[in-house]
């Protein structure tokens, strides 16, 4: 019994420890989607470029594809956009693009200089679209399975270190 | 004159043109009763992008779309349960500002419950223990018996 004394206070020190070190590692800002190995949800968006095709949930099935959500306004996108260059050139899977709440000529400006890697791209101006599926700031980026279904998606730009070990390894696994 | 006049009619123009844009982002609902509805909804809601806020506090573009999105969907007849569900569906659980009740929850919610018990259980052990410890004084050691009965025998013999 005296001996407690001693033992709980150490005992919840430890757990508090132990909950505010696993803490420190969580990413508060990331909500994985509830859209987790559930089909795309329906919807067709037209093209951002004048005669070119738009982009439909239809598009997403069949291969494996690759839907990143960017913006002209959005700085992280400038980022992370030589690797989806990399990802095109790669050509391992169908990159496709969202306009998100975007003027389109001001995306059109935006890939002219810096390159368009997309095989089409959609253009969501009222970010419904983006609703539907459930995204909630730029860039987001969805990996789709060959039955269409969203597998997994990346919050936020990505960069070198999540290329190598996450994404380059599921698209490997989804070309399976 | 005609100068003042045109400047008034521009500036008039302007005042009654802005209160309009204004709107535009946030337009209430024509039937209060509706209105209402969809504000006390909104305020269950997070918002996903300041997070700690609810869509009705927030102006982060999002939660203006989506507190149209609630608006139209009350307009439409979605009861308020199935508003929530539509945006469930699309954000998950933590679009709620208030968890459900649900086995993954459970510890969330009963938790606090569960630590106000085990510490009532707790104080009620350590004063039961010291009632019983001042109740049944501690037997005497060996060495004390020992002191004690020479004491005794020492009386005795007088």
């Amino acid at each position: 019994m005296r001996r407690l004394i001693y033992v709980v206070p150490a005992a919840v020190f430890a757990l508090l420890a132990g909950f505010f070190l696993a803490g420190l590692f969580l990413k508060p800002a990331e909500i994985p989607t509830a859209l987790t190995d559930k089909p795309v949800p329906e919807f067709a968006l037209p093209a951002l470029h004048e005669g070119a095709q738009g982009l439909a949930s239809a598009d997403l099935s069949g291969a494996v594809s690759v839907v990143n959500v960017f913006a002209s306004w959005c700085l992280p996108c400038r980022v992370e956009h030589p690797l989806l260059m990399e990802l095109a050139k790669a050509g391992t899977v169908n990159l496709y693009g969202i306009n998100y709440k975007d003027k389109s000529a001001d995306a059109r400006k935006w890939l002219d200089e810096l390159g368009d890697p997309f095989q089409r791209i959609g253009a969501d101006l009222d970010g419904r679209v983006g609703i539907d599926l459930g995204v909630y700031g730029v860039p987001e980026t969805f990996f789709i399975g060959r039955d269409g279904r969203i597998k997994y998606k990346h919050i936020g730009p990505i960069t070198v270190e999540d290329m190598e070990r996450r994404i380059r390894p599921l698209i490997e696994k989804l070309n399976q | 004159m005609r100068s003042f006049l045109a400047t008034l009619l521009v500036v008039s123009a302007i005042l009654t043109v802005m209160p309009a844009m204004a709107f535009e982002i946030d337009r209430p609902l024509d039937d209060p009763a509706l209105e209402q509805r969809a504000r006390d909804l909104s305020r269950s809601f997070r918002c996903l992008v300041c997070q700690n806020q609810s869509i009705f506090d927030s102006d982060a573009s999002l939660a203006v779309d989506l507190r149209r999105i609630v608006r139209e969907r009350i307009v439409a007849g979605d009861s308020d349960a199935q508003v929530e569900q539509f945006l469930v569906a699309r954000y998950g659980d933590f679009v709620l500002l208030k968890p459900p009740l649900k086995p993954k929850t459970y510890l969330l919610w009963f938790g606090p419950l569960l630590i106000g018990v085990l510490a009532v259980a707790g104080v009620f052990a350590y004063f039961r223990g010291q009632r019983a410890r001042a109740a049944a004084p501690e037997p005497l050691s060996a060495d004390e018996r020992a002191r004690l009965d020479a004491l005794l025998e020492d009386e005795s013999d007088t």
